[in-house]
């Protein structure tokens, strides 16, 4: 018979090491997953895993690493600092949206002025967006006790309506020949979030993304309000009994989050994507979710993780070109990694005993 | 004299790590109320447990009537003739008092029947209680009589309770009492597990003794004085702690008629509470947990909002003022949950330090945290309040209840409270840790700090209180000095009475 015993400490071996395990637990069940589909299972891990990084093509794809590993861990980061005080924010998604758009928006006002002004106004807009997005159920719920997993997750879906109304309506490009869509940003150097090294995919949102794990670090482990957040997270009332105030944590919590996302949107929409469209969003804020559990919530494990995610993206979509795999297959991967994260986390706090039937 | 009626001989219990009971010998007679003592982790809970049939002893005979005695699960050992009240009632809160009684029976007879039996053993055992009532409006007393109404109807030829007089006031504690006598002399016999001395004294015919899993002595509790006993239990000679005549300064608290509702739908209302507190007192609020004594201190510490001119700490109005700013200004609290409240669990004692401690030991200056300062805090207080752990970096949950109930209470005496407002302090401490408790309170009314205890033990209150005054239903009576204060009147004041009237309904 296999129990589970209570373990007087939490294991910090474990702690690190299962991340690592869920991976190759990943890897062998996506294996199976693959065989059952008809693909090589061997072919089909290398091709995710190695060909990003080593293949014949790698040149390409190296950048890529960095393109879509930076919002992810943006929005990871900021999400992790709620999670960790028990504040769920299942809506990045729409605020990474709502950011894109009011950036955009901010950058396309000016269209065609050039000034050096122009990108940073962009940047203030897209952080706001997605803040304002975030306070509704930051709002809500210290005002009146609403669940904040609905409200934010059911503001993604107003979020990609909104979306879709500005790339059909308000900002179309009125020389796009009738085709939904915002002008491309690419082609507007003022606002156009460019590579700062060529061939690198090094951009604004990656320079970002880096301050942000260092500021999260310093406030996790050296700052009072990330000392608050930690509390809150493991002993509500104890952090009430300890002064803080759970209202404004929320508030903070849910705000930071939200405009992370939304900066993570504008340097998108701005960079990589150039315009605003129909099918803009490509999940990046429920993604992050995964990130910031498979990274444990620890800014520097969320970057590991963000670039893990980012190559399982990009090993993916070869995957889904070369193979012939389904895009649903590839999710289903991803979803594999964050379910057996969870499942393996109660090794952290509890030890597998195998034993003979306990005497009665 | 004859043959006893349970007899123990070398039983033998251990967990990894730990041996529960090591060789006890236990022998009980017939109709005696017999005594078993010990500490927090001594091994009475196993020991009744093996007899219950809950756990399975590893070496050792228990003889019943002279016959081999093995039960291998509770329902065994009801059927061999041992019963059991527990400290934790196990009750259904809107089931009615026969139909909770019902589901515990192997065959419940009809409930017409049922009623009638529970009437007769009420009446002829002096438990009032009427079987149609619904066990979510009783008080703790009276959940314990149904218990007991359980087991009698079983007609048991031995009754274990385990700490039965912790959740009862002193005139309920009476009808208990007098409940036990018949019983005994009817020739049940009762085992009753307690660490309340002086209750052991006046109801026991003979106790054991435990002290790490072992038997270390027996005694008639009539002829052996409390402190010898405790003396045994602990293994030690005890400090009692010592109290100078108060040396009064200024008024540091003051409530004024406090009224609050409490935000949890089980919680208690406040009504109309006042009372002062004065530099180098030490104010007692005693009373049955559950009738405010969470809610109180909670408005006092500044979790629980009051409206303004309610609380006053030294004539400075405090609505508005939140737990943080009431520690800046001298004003601290311990609140009765550890884990969870006072403490989080599974974080390190350093930074449990840091809760609380962060303004007045200036852990942090501008936001940013001095891990080095916070650790040097967390190991003074290990220090001098003798915590046993291997270090301040072991999470909270780790230490042992008595342990991590001093590092609390360490951590706000030595922040140098000029108010102090303590919850159950000793709740579920062994008796040296206690004691050392105590003394810290003490002290520091004597250095000239105002103290506010509340607690469920009398005992405590009486030995380390100015004044008392009773909190009972949200209510509390106006404190009196303690001096020539008698039980029978604490009784009053706590509105014991309350629970014998029902016999009337």
């Amino acid at each position: 018979m296999i129990r589970l015993e209570a373990r007087a400490q939490p294991s910090a071996i474990m702690a690190y090491a299962t991340p690592v395990l869920a991976v190759l637990l990943t890897m062998i069940f996506g294996g199976v997953l693959f065989a059952v589909l008809g693909k090589d299972p061997l072919q089909a891990i290398t091709t995710i895993f190695w060909e990003p990084l080593f293949g014949q093509y790698s040149f390409y794809y190296r950048p890529q690493l960095l393109v879509k590993g930076a919002p992810l861990v943006l929005i990871a980061i900021g999400l992790a600092l709620g999670f960790k005080a028990g504040i769920w924010n299942i809506g990045a998604e729409g605020q990474y949206v709502m950011g894109a758009i009011c950036g955009a928006g901010a950058g396309l006002a000016f269209y065609p002025a050039d000034s050096v002004l122009i990108f940073p106004i962009m940047v203030l807009a897209g952080g706001f967006g997605g803040f304002v997005w975030a306070m509704i159920p930051g709002l809500l719920k210290v005002k009146f006790g609403t669940n904040e997993i609905l409200v934010s997750l059911m503001l993604v879906y107003v979020a990609e309506q909104l979306l879709a109304s500005m790339s059909l309506g308000l900002l179309k490009n009125p020389e796009g020949y009738g085709f939904p869509g915002s002008r491309n940003l690419q082609q507007y150097p003022s606002a156009h979030n460019a590579e700062l090294i060529a061939g690198t995919g090094m951009h604004w949102g990656v320079v970002a993304a880096l301050i942000a794990v260092i500021f999260s670090y310093v406030l996790l482990t050296r700052h009072r309000l990330g000392f608050a957040i930690r509390v809150t997270g493991e002993a509500p009332r104890a952090a009430k009994f300890g002064g803080v105030n759970p209202s404004r944590l929320i508030l903070f919590c849910l705000g930071t989050s939200g405009m992370l996302a939304g900066l993570a949107g504008m340097f998108e929409v701005a960079g990589p994507a150039g315009q605003i469209s129909i099918d803009f969003n490509v999940g990046y804020g429920f993604t992050a979710i995964i990130v910031a559990f498979l990274g444990r919530l620890n800014p520097l494990g969320i970057v590991a993780a963000g670039l893990l995610m980012a190559l399982t993206y990009i090993g993916g979509d070869i995957a889904q070109s070369q193979l012939g795999l389904p895009a649903a297959a590839i999710q289903v991967f991803q979803g594999m990694l964050l379910f057996f994260l969870l499942a393996l986390d109660v090794l952290t706090n509890y030890r597998l005993r195998v034993s003979g039937r306990e005497a009665a | 004299m004859t043959a006893p009626l349970l007899d123990l001989t070398g039983v033998t219990k251990a967990y990894p790590g730990v041996v529960a009971n090591d060789c006890v010998d236990l022998s009980i007679a017939r109709g005696e109320i017999h005594a078993l003592l010990g500490e927090n982790g001594a091994g009475k809970s196993t020991l009744v447990k093996m007899i219950y049939g809950l756990v399975k002893p590893d070496a050792g005979a228990m003889q019943m009537n002279g016959n081999s005695y093995a039960p291998i699960d509770p329902r065994a050992a009801r059927a061999a003739g041992v019963g059991m009240v527990f400290q934790h009632f196990s009750l259904f809160d809107a089931l009615s008092v026969a139909e909770n009684i019902a589901l515990g029976m192997e065959t419940p007879p009809p409930m017409r029947t049922l009623a009638a039996r529970i009437h007769k053993v009420s009446e002829t055992y002096g438990l009032p209680l009427s079987s149609e009532r619904i066990v979510g409006d009783l008080s703790a007393g009276e959940r314990q009589r149904v218990e007991i109404i359980r087991c009698l109807l079983q007609d048991p030829k031995l009754l274990i309770m385990d700490e039965p007089t912790s959740v009862l006031t002193p005139q309920e504690v009476n009808i208990l009492f007098e409940t036990l006598r018949k019983l005994s002399a009817e020739g049940t016999a009762i085992l009753y597990i307690s660490h309340k001395l002086e209750e052991i004294r006046t109801l026991c015919d003979a106790a054991t003794i435990l002290r790490g899993g072992k038997v270390v002595g027996d005694c008639v509790p009539r002829e052996t004085s409390a402190r010898d006993m405790a003396e045994m239990m602990v293994g030690a000679i005890l400090a009692v702690p010592k109290r100078a005549a108060p040396n009064l300064g200024h008024e540091a608290l003051a409530v004024t008629g406090l009224s609050v509702t409490s935000p949890s739908a089980f919680g208690m209302t406040l009504k109309d509470i006042s009372f002062s507190v004065q530099s180098g007192e030490v104010l007692g609020i005693g009373g049955v947990a559950g009738n405010g004594q969470d809610e109180l201190l909670g408005v006092l510490s500044g979790e629980l909002p009051s409206a303004r001119g309610m609380v006053k700490f030294k004539g400075r109005d405090l609505s508005g003022t939140g737990p943080e700013a009431r520690r800046t200004l001298g004003l601290l609290a311990a609140p009765e949950e550890r884990l969870g409240h006072a403490a989080a669990p599974n974080m390190s004692l350093i930074e449990n330090a840091l809760l609380t401690g962060a303004a007045r030991e200036g852990l942090a200056s501008r936001g940013l945290l001095n891990w080095a300062k916070t650790r040097v805090f967390a190991e003074r207080i290990i220090s001098d309040f003798d915590v046993r752990t291997p270090g301040p970096e072991n999470v909270a949950r780790s230490l042992s209840g008595g342990n991590l109930q001093k590092f609390v209470i360490g951590r706000e005496v030595l922040q140098r409270p000029e108010v102090l407002v303590v919850n159950q302090p000793t709740w579920g401490v062994d008796a040296a840790a206690a004691a050392a408790i105590r003394q810290a309170l003490m002290d520091l009314a004597a250095g000239g700090a105002a103290v506010v205890v509340i607690s469920q033990d009398l005992d405590e209150l009486m030995e380390i209180s100015d004044r008392f005054a009773a909190l009972n239903e949200g209510r509390l009576s106006p404190p009196v000095s303690t001096q020539g204060l008698n039980v029978e009147q604490i009784g009053l004041m706590l509105g014991g009475a309350h629970g014998m009237e029902v016999a009337h309904v």
